[in-house]
């Protein structure tokens, strides 16, 4: 029973991950995707298993040490699940994206975590190039973040947790009102009278009331309390649990008709105007596209399901099969639309399973585009005005200085060849030593607000403080947190289920005032 | 001269927050070698629940310095645990999880050590719940977290000013995950609200009206419930069902697709009546990494200072993008759990009759008809009749006396009262004192006067 059901599945199992890196951050991702059954994982790290990893790593053991740290975590995971097809490349990251972009082609995603700022660009180049979805992932002390990058990614099933139901009660078309006519609201029958579905009562209300209005339905605020107020004059004793029911739903009486601004910034898209290079889904969108302008008349296919309600058995199995059929209807002037797309962009008419269509036809009001701008573009022109509302609100600004403060210590790192915080040798450093230490990640922090056009914005000294403590230290809890977001944002880019986060999200383990930050 | 080559030490990412001081830390950090070493030696953590989150829970705590662990869970290891309890393999199908999950973690992290518990959280002593400095939840019952919330909550002592003691505190660290939704909590009993406090939290589980059940039933769920829950019972009086018995499954699915085609209602299949009637919601291995981390997290920060904690709920859903809120919620002051308890005192002389009288005219209180308890046995009970005559005799009997005179203790009782103008009935936990009796008197008594 798994929770993207089985073409999910199927897609899991086809897929290759690439890990960089398998320090915690990485080793955590990849567990959760072997538990989940990815189809192939290649380990790529360079580094051998020392002494302090075995207190942060759990796919390390003692007996390990001193041998490869990609070979040692590859047969670790490969415990997790025998499907899954396991290899391991013992060699640094960072050289393989300098010497081999080309390796990266082979995979369906690729983590890479820990990577530096300059790495993280040139890898993202890469991938983007050879179309392969990449996820960055990184743990920093109480700090870390996961960022996604994809040109673009669409969800036909973005299954969310609340969606209106599709039920036309603001625009019934000809067979839902030739139904609701054959019922008598006044049934003398009071068993009948209390088992008339809210959909037929609201349906028979509706057209009574648009018939006394000039055609108008409840807009105004004293229209809609008289509405209910008439719902609740036709309620024959207090059990009527369907008059209720049909007051608490008048609203979708109320709203109003036609698609949503996110479905119409869809169809809008200049990807909408298809040709020949055109994915399925952009085919599928033209189509639905046309359907909305002409038969459709302003609305897009009916879902064609409905809730469950007091009913009669008869009446409700009635209405399910007046809903099902006109989603049917929908999906086949849409089906023929999207053959007749395909023909005229020369690719084989049926090259769109009926099911993909169906499937589409029913998702069509909950559609998701998300595209990712390159890493290289956020850093050096993230959105300023975004960026500044962060730093100054009180329940961004962790979440915001962190951002910052990774790139400062990335910053800090390569002009002075070291991590800020690190001291080598067994003497703790004076004070006067931490406290320069901090005063130049704090002014290469500084620096970078410069660069960026941020210059007034605050920065939390006592964080810059925390950065410096934490000095580049990997602990496995922030590991696993990071590893568990990391994983399922990979699950859903494969299983093209579910909506993955736009932006980057930036864990805070001081308050768990963790953000996602759209920059 | 100090050398400057560094044994290396598994402790090494650790240090730099254990080693380390800060400005957002805990009140009374004190970093160094000394915090670092006792939170090896002397912290003891118990995990309740190796399951998706018990089994995380270990691996993470295993992980952040603790040495000395302890897991309790009462369930053996099944196929379908497989695919997110990542410590089982198929042959251990059958094996405790407990004994399992500690096992494996113990080869995989030399130096820690975790006893398991094969058996219920009921069954231990409550006193083996106080030997351990915090306890982490991987739960997936509301009933066990009320239980475990009243044992912690239960140590929980308050000084003479209504403050809670510090050395009875005893933290709670809380997670649950369904699906792609969890959350994560720190209870600090007295300090922050316990499991009751904010029990209107869970939203109520999913019942289907009797009637929709019995004679309109519309959709698959319907059948299958009605079968399950109606039927079963009219065809196997006395047996009661087990979901976990395929034969008893199997029986209640046929009985649902009999109705479901009297009914012509689509869509009853085997998967569904098992969901249904188990009410699964499938579990994901990335969330239980999640909240288990968080969870693991907040005791390492509770056992060391070594940063803020969380204040005091953290929700997350991952459905569309990814949600993570924190809210601070409040205690709830009259909680009967965790709540001090109105303050009553007395005279050891005054009988459980006149103590009850004195309830419906207390000033705060205005109880009436109230029934009283104490530590589980029944002092006197209004209703019904049975229980009213047996323990009538108590009423003429001193209060001090039925409580093992003990110069104090809490009481719990039940009756009506008035609040808005309408009568309902309420259940109130009093802090009883009686005076005079606590070894001290007004009078001299060493050696006689």
């Amino acid at each position: 029973l798994r929770i993207w059901g089985e073409q999910g599945q199927a897609a899991l199992e086809k897929s290759s991950i690439c890990l960089l890196n398998c320090g915690p951050t990485g080793s955590e991702t990849l567990k959760n995707l072997v538990l989940g059954g990815v189809g192939s994982i290649t380990v790529v790290d360079g580094s051998k298993v020392e002494v302090g990893d075995l207190g942060n790593n759990f796919m390390v053991d003692e007996s390990s040490v001193g041998q490869s740290k990609a070979k040692t975590v590859c047969a670790f995971l490969q415990e997790l699940n025998d499907a899954v097809k396991a290899k391991f490349i013992e060699e640094c990251p960072e050289a393989l994206i300098e010497t081999n972009p080309s390796f990266f082609s082979q995979f369906t995603l690729v983590v890479a975590t820990q990577l530096a700022e300059d790495s993280m660009i040139k890898l993202d180049r890469i991938c983007r190039e050879a179309n392969v979805m990449l996820l960055f992932a990184r743990s920093y002390g109480l700090a870390g973040f996961v960022r996604i990058s994809v040109k673009e990614h669409v969800v036909i099933e973005s299954k969310p947790d609340h969606f209106l139901d599709d039920l036309r009660l603001n625009n019934p078309w000809p067979e839902l009102k030739s139904f609701a006519e054959t019922i008598e609201l006044n049934a003398a029958d009071p068993v009948a009278h209390k088992h008339t579905p809210y959909v037929v009562i609201l349906v028979k209300m509706a057209e009574e009331w648009a018939k006394a209005h000039d055609g108008n339905l409840p807009s105004t605020r004293d229209e809609k309390k008289e509405f209910k107020e008439l719902l609740k004059a036709k309620m024959m004793s207090m059990d009527e649990d369907n008059y209720k029911e049909a007051v608490d739903a008048s609203f979708k009486v109320f709203a109003p008709r036609g698609i949503n601004a996110e479905l119409q910034q869809i169809i809008n898209d200049g990807c909408a105007e298809v040709d020949s290079s055109s994915s399925d889904f952009w085919v599928m969108v033209a189509a639905l596209k046309d359907f909305i302008v002409h038969e459709g008349a302003g609305e897009a296919p009916l879902e064609g399901s409905i809730p469950d309600m007091t009913s009669s058995t008869e009446i409700y199995v009635n209405l399910q099969k007046i809903y099902q059929a006109k989603a049917e209807a929908d999906f086949l002037v849409i089906e023929e639309k999207v053959r007749n797309i395909l023909k005229k962009t020369g690719k084989d008419p049926h090259s769109i399973p009926k099911s993909v269509i169906k499937s589409f036809c029913k998702n069509a009001r909950k559609l998701k585009v998300c595209r990712y701008r390159l890493v290289e573009d956020e850093f050096s022109n993230p959105s300023l005005s975004e960026l500044q509302r962060y730093l100054s609100s009180p329940d961004y600004s962790f979440a915001a200085g962190f951002y910052i403060l990774l790139r400062a210590a990335d910053r800090f790192a390569a002009n002075y060849k070291v991590i800020p915080g690190h001291f080598e040798g067994s003497l703790m450093p004076s004070c006067r030593e931490i406290d320069e230490d901090i005063a130049r990640l704090k002014s290469t922090a500084v620096a970078l607000l410069n660069d960026l056009g941020c210059s007034g914005s605050p920065l939390n000294d006592d964080l810059v403080s925390e950065m410096w403590r934490y000095a580049a230290s990997e602990l496995h809890t922030v590991a696993a947190f990071v590893g568990g977001v990391a994983s399922q944002e990979v699950i859903k880019l494969i299983t093209k289920q579910f909506v993955p986060m736009s932006g980057t999200f930036i864990f805070n383990g001081i308050d768990h005032k963790s953000q996602l930050l759209s920059l | 001269m100090a050398s400057s080559a560094v044994q290396p030490s598994r402790s090494r990412d650790l240090d730099k927050l254990l080693l380390r001081s800060g400005n957002l830390v805990g009140e009374n950090f004190e970093p160094g070698p000394q915090l670092r070493d006792d939170l090896r030696e002397y912290v003891r953590i118990l995990v309740v629940g190796a399951g998706g989150l018990g089994c995380e829970l270990l691996k993470d705590l295993a992980l952040s310095g603790f040495k000395n662990l302890e897991v309790i869970d009462m369930d053996r290891i099944e196929v379908t645990n497989l695919n997110r309890q990542f410590l089982f393999r198929l042959e251990d199908v059958g094996k405790p999880k407990a004994e399992v999950a500690a096992k494996r973690v113990m080869e995989r992290v030399s130096g820690v050590n975790i006893v398991p518990h094969f058996c219920r959280i009921e069954d231990k002593e409550i006193d083996f719940y106080n030997d351990f400095s915090i306890i982490v939840l991987g739960l997936d019952s509301i009933e066990a977290r009320s239980y475990i919330n009243a044992v912690a909550c239960g140590f929980l002592e308050y000084d003479s000013g209504d403050n809670p003691r510090e050395e009875t505190m005893k933290p709670i660290v809380d997670g649950g995950t369904e699906g792609f939704k969890g959350h994560a909590r720190v209870i600090l009993p007295g300090t922050t609200p316990c499991f009751e406090c904010t029990i209107w939290l869970f939203p109520p589980q999913v019942k289907f009206p009797l009637c929709t059940l019995a004679e309109t039933p519309r959709t698959a769920a319907h059948c299958i419930e009605y079968a399950h829950l109606i039927k079963w019972d009219e065809a196997h009086s006395g047996v009661s069902f087990d979901p976990d018995d395929p034969e008893h499954m199997k029986w209640v699915y046929d009985e649902a697709l009999k109705r479901a085609e009297l009914f012509g209602i689509p869509g009853v299949t085997y998967s569904l009546t098992q969901g249904v009637v188990k009410n699964i919601i499938p579990a994901i291995a990335s969330t239980n990494a999640i909240i288990s981390a968080a969870c693991a997290l907040e005791t390492l920060k509770i056992a060391s200072g070594c940063s803020k904690t969380l204040s005091n709920y953290l929700s997350y859903n991952g459905v569309e993008g990814l949600h993570i809120k924190v809210t601070e919620f409040e205690k709830d002051k009259d909680c009967l759990v965790c709540g001090p308890g109105i303050l009553i005192e007395l005279d050891a002389s005054v009988t459980l009759q006149k103590f009850i009288d004195l309830l419906d005219e207390h000033s705060v209180l205005h109880l009436s008809k109230a029934s009283v308890t104490h530590r589980g046995k029944n002092l006197y009970m209004q209703a019904p009749p049975v229980l009213e005559e047996m323990t009538r005799s108590n009423l003429s009997l001193p209060l001090f006396e039925l409580m093992g005179k003990v110069p104090k203790d809490i009481l719990h009782v039940t009756g009506i009262a008035i609040k808005d103008d309408k009568k309902t009935s309420c259940l109130r936990k009093l802090r009883i004192v009686f005076k005079g009796v606590d070894g001290v008197t007004d009078m001299d008594m060493a050696g006689g006067a």
